[in-house]
């Protein structure tokens, strides 16, 4: 559900970076999502679509990056690949892990006319 | 910025209400939404002027330095902008700002997240039942609709405003800092946030609180903290409310701690009856602890 608002977000952040730069028009925006961001991948391409309207943003394509999550072991000190916050260490089977990747959500770029 | 479902139909606006106030909302919707109609006559405009489908192999030029002459004709460039932007970046900056105000003025601020049901309320009427002459409270209720988690804290004499959220599925840090300013929140006190009753969206959103508890029943299954990790990952306390009903579910307290164990070996437990009054003591002296 919060993910409309967080399209909102993105066209809010996407529209003053491009009116700063003079821009009138979006044609692209690319964005990182990482799998524990906490944030559905289907509905916010369509909350995006719903957001983009009336906006520069209008007809732009969404470029996504879905981002795997990794997390680094407190113990071993290795990293590896987590589906979840609560993955083992494939090691020594500890939980006490430190999340490195997958807690992405950011406007990496747009491309402006 | 719309911190919530953007649309701007009456029943969607964001309203607070100090209880035994009249209801006032206020105009940010129709703001922002202004703001669109304002890009959609550049749009429109914009469209006049060049109306030719761009084919997609165009230039990328780093950054922003020029824009100037080149696009005449057919011969558009494309520039690219960095941004690299977290997008929750103006919810943490507000939650940050609030967390600040806090810190300066000596305002408690805890975040109470839990799934619709677990008894947030409940817990909260009968902890400041306990402690209100001990400790100055105040409370932010957030639900979608109505004044009745208000009116339920308003008797028992703690100040307390209502946010109603309309579809909106959590709290964010700027209807805090609004709610904050309208309760006008004293010096030296404890401000409760019972965020709205939900286990998932509450829980990106950061508030500024100084500890965020997460509350399940023991009628609920034992295994959500695996299910919802997101609300036990950024939680330092978990409790575990509605005890009284152990003897008649299937809930495995330690099981269900192993899990929130599993998502953050850190966080702290407290397990009570808000009905029975047992466990009760331990989590207000643990709440009057952490003020004075």
């Amino acid at each position: 559900m919060h993910e409309l608002s967080i399209a909102m977000s993105i066209v809010d952040i996407a529209s003053e970076n491009a009116e700063r730069a003079g821009a009138k028009k979006i044609l692209e925006v690319e964005i990182d999502l990482g799998a524990l961001s906490g944030v559905d991948y289907e509905s916010l391409k369509f909350s995006l679509e719903i957001a983009a309207q009336h906006s520069l943003l209008e007809n732009a394509a969404f470029v996504i990056n879905q981002i795997a999550a990794k997390a680094k072991c407190k113990n071993c000190n290795i990293e590896y690949d987590v589906a979840n916050y609560f993955t083992p260490c494939p090691k020594c089977n500890q939980f006490a892990n430190e999340i490195t990747a997958g807690e992405e959500l950011k406007v990496k770029s747009i491309v402006t006319e | 910025m719309c911190s919530t479902c953007g649309c701007n139909q009456p029943d969607d606006e964001i309203k607070m209400t100090v209880a035994g106030e009249e209801a006032k909302s206020h105009n940010h919707h129709k703001h922002h939404h202004h703001d669109k109609d304002k890009h959609h006559g550049h749009h429109h405009h914009d469209e006049h002027d060049h109306e030719h489908q761009h084919s997609h192999d165009h230039h990328h030029q780093e950054n922003d330095l020029e824009h100037a002459h080149h696009s005449h004709g057919h011969d558009h460039q494309h520039k690219v902008i960095k941004i690299e932007q977290d997008i929750l970046y103006k919810n943490q900056m507000l939650g940050e700002r609030n967390r600040g105000f806090f810190e300066a003025k000596d305002i408690m601020a805890i975040n109470i997240i839990s799934s619709p049901g677990s008894g947030k309320t409940t817990l909260l009427e009968k902890t400041l039942i306990k402690l209100k002459d001990k400790l100055p409270f105040y409370v932010v209720e957030g639900d979608q609709q109505t004044m009745r988690d208000a009116d339920r804290i308003n008797a028992t004499g703690v100040p307390v405003i209502q946010i109603n959220t309309g579809n909106g599925c959590h709290l964010d840090a700027e209807m805090i800092r609004n709610a904050v300013k309208k309760l006008n929140v004293k010096e030296k006190s404890v401000l409760i946030i019972e965020n709205v009753g939900n286990l998932v969206c509450p829980s990106l959103f950061d508030l500024g609180e100084k500890h965020r508890i997460v509350l399940m029943s023991v009628t609920e299954g034992d295994d959500k903290p695996i299910k919802y990790p997101t609300a036990f990952m950024h939680a330092g306390i978990c409790i575990f409310s509605k005890t009284d009903l152990l003897p008649h579910v299937d809930f495995d307290i330690e099981q269900a701690k192993t899990y929130a164990r599993q998502v953050n070996p850190d966080i702290k437990f407290f397990e009570l009856s808000a009905k029975s009054g047992d466990g009760m003591n331990e989590w207000c002296d643990w709440l009057t602890g952490m003020v004075l």
